[in-house]
C-alpha cells in the first residue's frame, strides 16, 4: 500500500469514505512517520496511544456512514494549545509538567469534528521568536535542510516542519505577528491567520491578547481551507471572539479571478528583501494577471512603523499576560526566603532569554511616564496602519505580498544571534497585517537558487478569508509547487 | 453645620477626606467567570479556572454585575457612561492569580454623582461622588495556619466590586459616619451589595488631610486602608487629623503616606510613603472589548429604580406627617419602612412610628432579634394602635396587650376580648367605683376639699386601680371632679 501521509487532508477524507483505508491504518502511517523523523525535534510531546483510540472510534463512525468534517484526520497541535490531560508548556521551562485540565476551543472544535491528535509541536516559548530557537525543548528543524540544519521558522516551527515532513495531515498554529505565515513559508507548506476574532482564543496559552490568532498550518491551500472552517466560530469564552458566521470556505476555490483586484504596495519593496523574493513576487503578480486578476499598485504609508509598533504592542500585552507564571499554583517553582525571592527565582529560572527581554520592555513601555510615549503612541500609530489598508481595499480586493524578506536560515545563524533585531527584521511583510487584524495566507512560491522555498503573502479584507482563499487557490495551482522530496 | 474645627496652638484647623469605599457586588457568579460568589463555602470551592489564572484562560463579564453597577449609580444620582473600559492593574501578589486585576481606571461605568446625608444638628449636605468603576476582588491571604507558608483561599478570587470614589467633600468624623451608613442603606435597599462591613462586603479607605480653617489648599494626605466599621472610619478620621496637626504645629512636614487604622487603639499607624508606591502599568484589558451601554438597557434599569431612603422619607415626612428624624430614622433600613409603611396602612401614622421606634425596638433589641423575627407582626402594631385610637384600651393597657404580643404573637383584638381588657367607658360603673374610693377615704376626701387638690391624680390612681386598669382615664378625670366638688 502507498504511504498514507502524502495525501491531503482532502484525499484521506475521500479514501476514508471510499474505505480505500481505515482511520486505524492512516494514523498509524503518521505515527510511523512522526516516529522515523524524531530528528527534526517537530514534536515534543507524542500521543500515538491516544490517537489510535480516536482513529478506531473514527472508523466505528465511519462505517457507521457518520462522522465530522475531519473524522480520522491525524492532526499536530501547537503546545500552545491547552489539551485536556495532555502536557501543554508553551515550551517554556516554567510550564514543565503542566497538564491542563480543560481543552481550548479550538482543539475542542477539532475533536469534535472527528480530527485525531498526534501530539503536540514544537514552538518558540511562548510563541516569542522567529526561529523556534527559544523553545526550552531546541529547536525544530527545517525538512529541507541541506547540508546544515536550517531553522523552521517561528514560533509554529513544529507545525511548519511536521506538516512538511509529512508527520501529520495538518497542524495548528498561532500567529501573532507571522508565527503561522513564516514558518509556512520557510517550510514550504500553506497556512493562514484568519481575521482577528476569527477563532476563539479561549485556552490558548496568551501571548499579545490583541493579536494571537489561531489558524492552520496544512499540506495546500484546500487543506487550509477544511481546517479553518472547522477551527473558526464565535465562542461565549472568548468577549474577542467575532459573532461572523463561518462560510464553507471550501466552496470558493475554484473560480478565476476575472474582476479581482490585487493590489502591490510599493512600501513593502525594502531593504533587506533578497533578489530572488522581488523576482518571485514579481512572478506570482504576473501568474495572478495571466488568470484574469487586474494588478494594481497601491500605498500602505505607515508599513516602516509597523515593526516598532508591533515591537511595543506586544510585549506590552505579554508583560501582563506572562505575570501569572509566579510559581504560586502551577509549573516550576524555585522557592526563595520569601515570596519576592520565590518570584524571582522562579521567573528567572524558568523563563529564557528572549522572552525576558520582552517581558522587560513590555514592563517598561507600561511605566508610568513612559507610558504615553510608548504604549499609547503604538496604539495611535496602530490605528493608522489599520487606516492605510481600509484605504488600499478601495481600491483592491486582496493585497500580494512576499511573506518574508528571505529563505530559512540556518540554525543558530550568528547574524540573528548576535542582534535581536535582525530576528525581528523578518516579521517585517506579516506585523502589519496582524497589528491590522486582517487574514493572510502564506503559500510555497517557487525554490530559490539554494533549493529553499519561498512563500507569498495573501492579505484580504477582514472577515473576507474567501477572496484570500479564492486567490491563493488559483496562485498555488499557477506555482506548482512540488513539496519537500 | 460647618464641619469639625480642630483647635490648634497656632490656631484653627479643618478636616479635609475622601472615601474610597469596596462593595461587593449582589450577583450569583463572579464578575468575570461563572463560579459562585456564595460567601461561607469551604476554601476554595468557588473557583473557575479563569479565577485561578489557568493558562489561556479569558475573562468573560457578567451582565449582571454591569447592571448592578448601573443601578448604584442612579442611586447615587450619577453619571452613567455608556462607554467604558477595562483596564489591567499589574503587581504581583500570591493572592492575585493573573498576576492583574481587571478593573476600569480612565473610563469607569459611573461618574460624577451625589449623595445627601443628614446630620444631628437637623441639617443636611451633599457628599460629592467623583466615580464608581467596577472590577474583581482578589483572593484571601491566610497567614496564620503555618508559621512558615502562607495559604490562599481563592472563592473571593473575582468576586465583582463596585469601587465608589467620593470628592474631598468630608470635614467631620460625623460627616464620614452619617455618608457610610447613607451608602450603606442606598445598596441596601437596591440590592446591589449586602453592605456588611464585618464581613468585608464593604470596605473603606479614608484619604486624611488638614488645612488651617477656612482655607482652601489642598495639603498632604495620608490614605488610611481597611477601616471597618462606621465607628472605625470616624475614629481613624479623628484621630489621623489630630496627628497631622499635632505635627504641622511641631514644626513637622507632612508626606503623602499610607497608613493602618489600629482597632484595639483606634488609632492609625504609618505604613509606608506614597512616593515608593508600585507602578501599576495600567493599560486597556485586552482580552474585554470596551463596554458600550444601549440606552435600552439603562432605560430599563431606571424603570425598575426603587424610592431609595431620600424619597421615601421625604413622603413619609409629607404625607404621613412624620418628624424629619423619625423618618430618617424609619428609612434607614427599606425592610423596617417597608415594616412600618403597612403598620400604619390605614391607621395613625405618627403614632405607629412612636410605637414602632419606641417599644418596637426595645423589644427587639432585648430579646435579639431581627426585624423579620419579630413576634409581632406589622399589621398587628398597627391595629393595637387603633384599639387605643378608637378608645377600646387606653394607653396602658395597650403596653401590657403590647408585652403580652411580644410573647404570644397573638393578634392585639384576640388578647383585649379573651383577657376582658377592654377599656370600661360606661359612666354608671364607673361612677359606682368612684362612690367606692370615695366612702373608702373619707380623710383624704375631706383634705382635698380643704384645698389639697394635688390629691387628684392619687384619686384617679386609685379608680384606676379598683379598676383593673380598664376604666377611660378621661371620664376617671371629669367625673372625679364632678362626685369631689
Amino acid at each position: 500500500m502507498t504511504d498514507l501521509t502524502k495525501l491531503t487532508i482532502a484525499e484521506a477524507r475521500e479514501g476514508l469514505k471510499k474505505k480505500e483505508f481505515t482511520a486505524v491504518e492512516l494514523a498509524e502511517d503518521y505515527i510511523k512517520s512522526m516516529e522515523a523523523k524524531r530528528a527534526l525535534n517537530a514534536y515534543v510531546c507524542e500521543t500515538p496511544e491516544k490517537a489510535l483510540e480516536q482513529a478506531k472510534a473514527s472508523q466505528t463512525k465511519i462505517n457507521a456512514g457518520q462522522g465530522g468534517d475531519l473524522e480520522g484526520i491525524p492532526l499536530g497541535i501547537k503546545d500552545l494549545f491547552c489539551t485536556r490531560g495532555i502536557a501543554t508548556t508553551a515550551c517554556a521551562k516554567i510550564l514543565q509538567g503542566f497538564v491542563p485540565p480543560y481543552e481550548s476551543t479550538v482543539t475542542s472544535k477539532l475533536l469534535a469534528a472527528g480530527a485525531n491528535f498526534l501530539g503536540k509541536l514544537n514552538m518558540d516559548e511562548f510563541a516569542m521568536g522567529g526561529s523556534n530557537e527559544t523553545s526550552a525543548f531546541g529547536p525544530a528543524v527545517n525538512p529541507w535542510s541541506k547540508d546544515k540544519p536550517l531553522v523552521a521558522g517561528g514560533s509554529s516551527g513544529g507545525s511548519g516542519a511536521a506538516v512538511a515532513a509529512e508527520m501529520c495531515a495538518a497542524a495548528t498554529g498561532t500567529d501573532t505577528g507571522g508565527s503561522i505565515r513564516q514558518p509556512a513559508a520557510f517550510c514550504g507548506v500553506t497556512g493562514i491567520k484568519p481575521t482577528y476574532g476569527r477563532c476563539s482564543r479561549y485556552g490558548i496559552i496568551a501571548f499579545a491578547s490583541s493579536l494571537d490568532q489561531a489558524g492552520p498550518i496544512a499540506k495546500d491551500v484546500r487543506d487550509c481551507a477544511i481546517m479553518l472552517k472547522t477551527m473558526a466560530g464565535h465562542d461565549a469564552k472568548d468577549a474577542t471572539s467575532a459573532k461572523e458566521a463561518v462560510p464553507d470556505f471550501e466552496k470558493v476555490l475554484g473560480g478565476d479571478l476575472r474582476g479581482l483586484r490585487v493590489g502591490l504596495p510599493k512600501e513593502y519593496r525594502a531593504d533587506g528583501l533578497e533578489a530572488e523574493v522581488a523576482a518571485y513576487w514579481d512572478k506570482a503578480a504576473a501568474m495572478l494577471k495571466d488568470q484574469g486578476a487586474e494588478v494594481v499598485d497601491i500605498a500602505l504609508p505607515h508599513t516602516q512603523y509597523a515593526l516598532p509598533t508591533y515591537y511595543i504592542i506586544a510585549p506590552a500585552e505579554a508583560s501582563s499576560n506572562l505575570a501569572r507564571y509566579d510559581g504560586v499554583r502551577y509549573g516550576n517553582r524555585v522557592d526563595g526566603e520569601h515570596l519576592e525571592d520565590m518570584y524571582v527565582n522562579t521567573r528567572t529560572a524558568g523563563f529564557g532569554a528572549e522572552v525576558k527581554r520582552r517581558i522587560m520592555i513590555g514592563t517598561y513601555v507600561l511605566s508610568a511616564g513612559y507610558y504615553d510615549a510608548y504604549y499609547v503612541k503604538a496604539q495611535k500609530v496602530r490605528r493608522l496602519i489599520r487606516n492605510d489598508f481600509v484605504e488600499a481595499f478601495k481600491q483592491c480586493d486582496a493585497i500580494l505580498t512576499p511573506t518574508a524578506p528571505t529563505a530559512a536560515f540556518a540554525i543558530g545563524d550568528e547574524n540573528m544571534k548576535n542582534n535581536p533585531i535582525n530576528m525581528w527584521l523578518n516579521d517585517m511583510f506579516t506585523v502589519a497585517v496582524s497589528l491590522a487584524g486582517l487574514p493572510a495566507l502564506s503559500l510555497p512560491i517557487g525554490l530559490n537558487k539554494n533549493g529553499l522555498p519561498l512563500g507569498m503573502q495573501i492579505i484580504g479584507r477582514a472577515f473576507d478569508e474567501e477572496t484570500v482563499f479564492k486567490t491563493a487557490f488559483v496562485l498555488e495551482k499557477q506555482a506548482g509547487f512540488k513539496g519537500v522530496k | 453645620m460647618s464641619g469639625m474645627i480642630i483647635k490648634g496652638k497656632t490656631g484653627d484647623w479643618e478636616i479635609v477626606c475622601g472615601l474610597e469605599i469596596h462593595c461587593q457586588i449582589i450577583s450569583k457568579s463572579k464578575i468575570f467567570s461563572g463560579a459562585s460568589t456564595h460567601y461561607g463555602s469551604d476554601v476554595n470551592q468557588n473557583v473557575s479556572f479563569v479565577d485561578a489564572g489557568m493558562p489561556g484562560m479569558l475573562p468573560v463579564l457578567n451582565e449582571e454585575c454591569v447592571r448592578q453597577a448601573v443601578k448604584t449609580g442612579l442611586g447615587l444620582n450619577a453619571k452613567i457612561n455608556k462607554y467604558s473600559v477595562f483596564s489591567r492593574k499589574n503587581y504581583f501578589y500570591a493572592d492575585l492569580p493573573q498576576g492583574y486585576q481587571i478593573t476600569q481606571f480612565e473610563h469607569p461605568i459611573v461618574g460624577e454623582g451625589f449623595v445627601k446625608i443628614e446630620l444631628e444638628d437637623g441639617t443636611s449636605k451633599n457628599i460629592g461622588i467623583e466615580r464608581l468603576h467596577i472590577e474583581q476582588d482578589a483572593a484571601k491571604s491566610i497567614h496564620d495556619i503555618s508559621p512558615t507558608k502562607t495559604f490562599i483561599d481563592l472563592n473571593r478570587s473575582g468576586v465583582g466590586l463596585m469601587e465608589i470614589v467620593t470628592k474631598p467633600d468630608f470635614r467631620a468624623p460625623e460627616e464620614v459616619g452619617a455618608f457610610l451608613r447613607k451608602l450603606r442603606s442606598i445598596v441596601r435597599y437596591l440590592g446591589t451589595c449586602d453592605g456588611n462591613m464585618d464581613e468585608g462586603s464593604m470596605r473603606c479607605d479614608a484619604s486624611i488631610s488638614v488645612r488651617p480653617a477656612g482655607s482652601s489648599e489642598l495639603r498632604e494626605r495620608a490614605e488610611v486602608k481597611n477601616v471597618n466599621s462606621v465607628k472605625f472610619a470616624m475614629q481613624a478620621v479623628e484621630f489621623e487629623a489630630k496627628r497631622q496637626v499635632e505635627l504641622y504645629e511641631n514644626g513637622g512636614e507632612m508626606r503623602q503616606q499610607t497608613c493602618q487604622f489600629d482597632q484595639t487603639t483606634g488609632q492609625t499607624k504609618f505604613l509606608r510613603f506614597k512616593e515608593f508606591s508600585d507602578d501599576y502599568r495600567y493599560f486597556p484589558e485586552p482580552d474585554l472589548p470596551p463596554l458600550v451601554l444601549s440606552d435600552e438597557f439603562v432605560e430599563e434599569i431606571k424603570r425598575g429604580m426603587i424610592e431609595l431612603p431620600d424619597a421615601k422619607k421625604e413622603r413619609f415626612v409629607k404625607e404621613l406627617g412624620l418628624t424629619p428624624y423619625d423618618a430618617s430614622v424609619i428609612c434607614e433600613n427599606k425592610e423596617m419602612a417597608e415594616f412600618f409603611e403597612k403598620a400604619a396602612k390605614g391607621h395613625e401614622a405618627k403614632k405607629v412610628a412612636n410605637w414602632l421606634m419606641g417599644d418596637f425596638f426595645a423589644m427587639l433589641n432585648e430579646k435579639h432579634l431581627s426585624l423579620e423575627e419579630s413576634p409581632i407582626s406589622a399589621e398587628n402594631l398597627g391595629n393595637l394602635v387603633e384599639l387605643v385610637s378608637k378608645n377600646v384600651i387606653n394607653g396602658k393597657t395597650a403596653k401590657d396587650v403590647f408585652a403580652m404580643m411580644a410573647e404570644t404573637g397573638e393578634a392585639p383584638e384576640k388578647i383585649v376580648e379573651e383577657r376582658g381588657l377592654k377599656q370600661v367607658t360606661d359612666s354608671g360603673a364607673i361612677e359606682k367605683v368612684i362612690d367606692e374610693v370615695i366612702a373608702a377615704n373619707a380623710d383624704n376626701v375631706a383634705a382635698y376639699r380643704n384645698g389639697k387638690t394635688a390629691l387628684m391624680g392619687w384619686f384617679v390612681g386609685q379608680v384606676m386601680k379598683a379598676s383593673g386598669g380598664k376604666a377611660n382615664p378621661g371620664m376617671v378625670n371629669q367625673l372625679l371632679k364632678q362626685k369631689l366638688g
